[in-house]
């Protein structure tokens, strides 16, 4: 099934830190909620074992994460796929923008996923929440990388 | 009618062990030694497997072996089967792809079998599934069956290159069209009969046990026919020859034809079991039922009816889609051909009826037979177009049926049936007096007086049961006969064993067959055991399903009951020292006409084994006889449901108010049961109207797979049901029984849409009729009545 997420977060720093620090596996391990590794790969892109409960579903997922129509420091596109066992899969992707403003830099995210297996089958009704949980999470986490808090 | 006699409402033996934990079911059974299975199912609908890598779950703890389609076929064992040949309009044998127990390269829906992890304990076997690594190559789904056979459709199976498995029909096209051409008037609807998950309370369960030392397999499994399970898994797949295969049935948790069928569970479980040396054992959790119980009914229907112009039928015309999902299931092809298309007659005289059928492959779990299996479609189509055709017509929708219904019996439809007997226009009558129908206008005025929308809607039912004739069948494509067998064993103390054929898991047969023995042999029901469920035990029997057990199930067992008391008669008139011309027996007691001198039943039964008084060459010691019996024609019980109910258009709710259901299936056995099956039916059939629908997302993935998503009728949701009975006995049975195990299930969907359109005041309204459904077409009905 289908889960579409779009938000936005200010952070207060710097457009080109921000920027880096969404290129730096450490900052991006450090920051998706349950990363247990994440490594950089050749082609733009991070292989990632995450631990995701969504509802009565637990699982852990591997991924493989792909960056693709790159516009440095402005947006990039994170592709990837994931399989949680018999938990199911998700494979989507998410178009990150930056934009300077008065306080800082202003992300923006525009989600869009497919969920299947037991992640559709129980959790169906509860993965957009969970999504903006996580989501929100995130960016808490990232927020504190770049210094300070989302405004 | 004695007091456990035919016709007594005898409370149900078995319920004392089933209301007290007492009920043995699969998962209650341990084998010494036994190792559990977990099974890794696709969470694709349609992919190819690329590569399958077990290595790490082989490592795993507790893992003794991970078994893959490769596996089975280096084992040769082979697919599972379609035991019904259905042939296309052309001559053309159906397309049935192959359906490996394990996935053999290709996955074809979400929850097909792809490997089995056997290990030490369940936990391990369910950690050492997520240890298999598949890379897949996804592939384009087939979701819709709409459009599941245009051209650039993605192909499921290469045997059927536009995913359709048949294109059947029946009946005389060129009389209907000549009707139609005559007709003064022609009801067309578009009608949809909703996917269905038939939830068990019991989940399908299975455990394989092999025994070296006789080179023998026994497989405990959770089936409605024992014995066509071990035809199958033997002929079919090839596990074991029958004599080396023993299938246990104890228990089961309800059925409603989901249990009929031979899966991929079992299967694997059984084979596994010579494997790995040691019992395996495989429950499966309610997701798994949701995502691999064949699913029912899914069919897409456009319908025409053609009237003069007093409202006489004069032909129907009926085009279907029938969804048989990813792979066709033990029985799935004659579910909306056979079992559908004959029934479109309904109660009524149609001169001319032309069915088409087309099956159709999808990537959803396989559809076959649930509680009714094509005759609740063929009564949602008949029963709407009736109901659609009264009112478009300006007629009320009980004196248009009256008028339609068939009054002459036996009666040949132009669609292969011929009805023994009836008398609808008896239930009608009962029916319309139980729900006072002619006081309905008042009751509608005083709902709209507190906003409130009433509505009253029909359901004039017919279904085939007791299936059915072996020859008939066979002529139809089946690929078994469908008798049925009984063996009555009488002990030296004269109480009475049953071998029965007829599967129980809900149907209270021990206490009904029982009732048939106490009133035969003139003992009471405690003296009676029924067995059934082992086919080291049984013989051979076709099973439960169809509303089968009493007519025919039943019929087997008053056979050899015949030839016990035939027998005993000429051991009681050793006994007596009497002419065998001169025994009498009635109320157990065997009797020299016109004397005092008698013998009870049991004094016969201990005669006949101690055997002092004849000798072995006059006559054979014991009293043991067993019969088969083949019925001659199916079985036609009908009747009139009536539902009555009352929507709020705020909010959408649909209360039903009332509901009369008067029924007719020929004689009795236990009045008690029957109704407590009509409550079921009903429940279950107000479930597919108002509550219950499968739904895959675009993608193949199972959306309604918990009972958070998929809502299954309560206590609260129904009414209190006024039951009424008619009664024509069967004139083809010696019980005069009908059957009456689906009949609410078949009944009901019609009843309660034809009250909701008739609230509504328009007919466009699909099931499940959920709030929202309503809501949205009550405020187009108070849209369009403002506006008049």
């Amino acid at each position: 099934m289908a889960m579409t997420m779009t938000g936005e977060a200010v952070l207060p720093a710097l457009q080109a830190d921000v920027w880096a620090k969404l290129n730096d596996p450490a900052v991006l391990k450090a920051c998706i909620p349950g990363c247990q590794s994440l490594e950089t790969t050749e082609d733009n892109g991070f292989v990632a074992v995450a631990k995701v409960k969504l509802g009565p579903v637990s699982a852990t997922f591997k991924g493989k994460v792909v960056l693709s129509d790159i516009d440095a420091p402005n947006s990039y596109k994170i592709s990837g796929e994931g399989e949680g066992g018999v938990a199911g899969f998700a494979k989507g992707g998410a178009v990150v923008r930056l934009e300077t403003v008065a306080e800082g830099t202003k992300l923006s995210y525009d989600v869009e996923a497919q969920i299947g297996g037991k992640l559709a089958q129980l959790g169906g009704r509860l993965i957009n929440g969970v999504a903006k949980k996580m989501a929100d999470e995130f960016f808490a986490n990232f927020a504190k990388e770049v210094g300070g808090t989302p405004a | 009618m004695s007091a456990t006699g035919i016709g007594a409402p005898v409370r149900r033996k078995e319920d004392f062990r089933f209301i007290t934990g007492k009920g043995q079911y699969t998962d209650d059974i341990n084998r010494p030694g036994q190792t559990h299975a977990a099974f890794l199912r696709s969470p694709h609908a349609h992919a190819t497997i690329k590569k399958l890598d077990i290595s790490e779950a082989q490592k795993a703890d507790g893992v003794i072996a991970v078994l893959t389609g490769e596996d089975l076929a280096k084992d040769n064992v082979g697919g599972l089967i379609c035991g019904w040949m259905i042939h296309s309009k052309d001559g053309s044998p159906m397309k049935a792809g192959s359906h490996p127990a394990l996935a053999q390269g290709k996955v074809r829906y979400v929850g097909d079998h792809i490997a089995v992890v056997i290990a030490e304990t369940l936990a391990q076997a369910r950690d050492a599934v997520e240890k298999i690594h598949v890379d897949y190559e996804l592939l384009k789904p087939v979701i819709d069956m709409a459009h599941a056979t245009d051209s650039g459709s993605p192909v499921i199976h290469d045997v059927a290159p536009h995913n359709q498995v048949y294109d059947w029909h029946l009946g005389d096209k060129g009389a209907t069209e000549a009707a139609f051409a005559n007709a003064k008037h022609v009801t067309k609807l578009d009608i949809v009969n909703n996917r269905l998950i038939p939830n068990a309370m019991e989940p399908r369960a299975a455990i394989g046990d092999y025994d070296s030392g006789q080179d023998a397999f026994t497989l405990y499994t959770t089936s409605q026919n024992p014995h066509v399970a071990r035809l199958v898994l033997s002929a079919f797949i090839g596990i074991a020859p029958e004599h080396k295969l023993r299938v246990i049935a104890p228990d089961v948790g309800g059925g409603f034809g989901s249990k009929i069928f031979i899966y991929a569970e079992e299967t694997v479980c059984v084979w596994a079991a010579k494997k790995v040396g040691r019992p395996v054992k495989w429950t499966g959790d309610r997701t798994e039922a949701f995502l691999a119980d064949a699913h029912g009914r899914d069919h897409i229907t456009h319908a025409e009816m053609a009237m003069d112009d007093k409202g006489h039928i004069l032909g129907l015309r009926v085009k279907t889609k029938a969804n048989l999902g990813a792979y066709l299931s033990t029985f799935s092809s004659c579910v909306p051909t056979y079992l559908y298309a004959p029934l479109l007659s309904g109660q009524y005289n149609i001169p001319a009826i032309y069915v088409e059928v087309e099956g159709i492959y999808t990537n959803t779990a396989p559809v076959d037979a649930y509680r009714g299996a094509g005759r609740p479609e063929a009564t949602f189509v008949i029963e709407r177009m009736v109901e659609v055709a009264a009112r478009e017509m300006g007629q009320d929708p009980a004196a248009f049926r009256r008028k339609n219904f068939i009054k002459s019996f036996p009666h040949q439809t132009p669609v292969i049936m011929a009805y023994d007997t009836g008398n609808y226009g008896a239930s009608m009558d009962l029916a319309l007096e139980m729900a006072d129908y002619k006081n309905f206008g008042k009751r509608k005025r005083d709902s709209a007086k507190k906003g409130m929308l009433r509505g009253i809607g029909f359901s004039a039912y017919i279904e085939a049961c007791g299936i059915a004739p072996s020859a008939a069948v066979g002529s139809l494509g089946a690929g078994v006969g469908l008798w049925e067998s009984a063996e009555v064993r009488v002990n030296p103390v004269g109480t009475v064993e049953v071998l029965t054929g007829s599967h129980s898991h809900g149907q209270g047969h021990e206490t009904t067959f029982a009732q048939l023995v106490s009133d035969r042999l003139g003992i009471g029901i405690d003296q009676v055991a029924i067995v059934h469920g082992d086919t080291d035990k049984v013989q051979f029997g076709m099973g439960t399903y169809g509303s089968r057990s009493g007519a025919v199930g039943m019929s087997a067992i008053s056979k050899a009951l015949d030839k016990v008391v035939a027998k005993a008669k000429k051991v009681a008139a050793y006994a007596l020292e009497a002419s065998e011309g001169d025994i009498e027996f009635k109320d157990g007691r065997f009797s020299v006409a016109g004397t005092d001198r008698s013998l009870a039943f049991g004094e016969v039964a201990l005669q006949a084994y101690i055997a002092h008084k004849f000798s072995g060459q006059d006559l054979e010691p014991g009293l043991k006889e067993g019969a088969f019996y083949d019925p001659t024609n199916f079985t036609f019980p009908s009747g009139v449901h009536i539902c009555e109910l009352e929507i709020d258009p705020d909010t959408g709710v649909t209360r039903i108010d009332r509901w009369t259901a008067v029924d007719d299936f020929g004689n009795i056995i236990n009045p008690m049961i029957v109704e407590g099956q009509v409550h079921g039916g009903i429940a279950q059939g107000v479930g597919q109207a108002l509550l219950e629908g499968a739904h895959y997302d675009a993608n193949g993935q199972l959306v309604t797979a918990s009972y958070m998503d998929y809502c299954m009728p309560r206590a609260d949701d129904l009414p209190n049901f006024d039951i009424g009975i008619t009664t024509t006995p069967c004139t083809t049975n010696p019980l005069g029984i009908k059957g009456c195990g689906e009949a609410g299930a078949i009944a009901a969907p019609p009843a309660v849409i034809n009250a909701i359109t008739d609230a509504l005041g328009h007919e466009q309204i699909a099931m499940p009729a959920s709030p929202q459904a309503v809501w949205r077409a009550a405020q187009k009905s108070l849209h369009k009545l403002a506006a008049e």
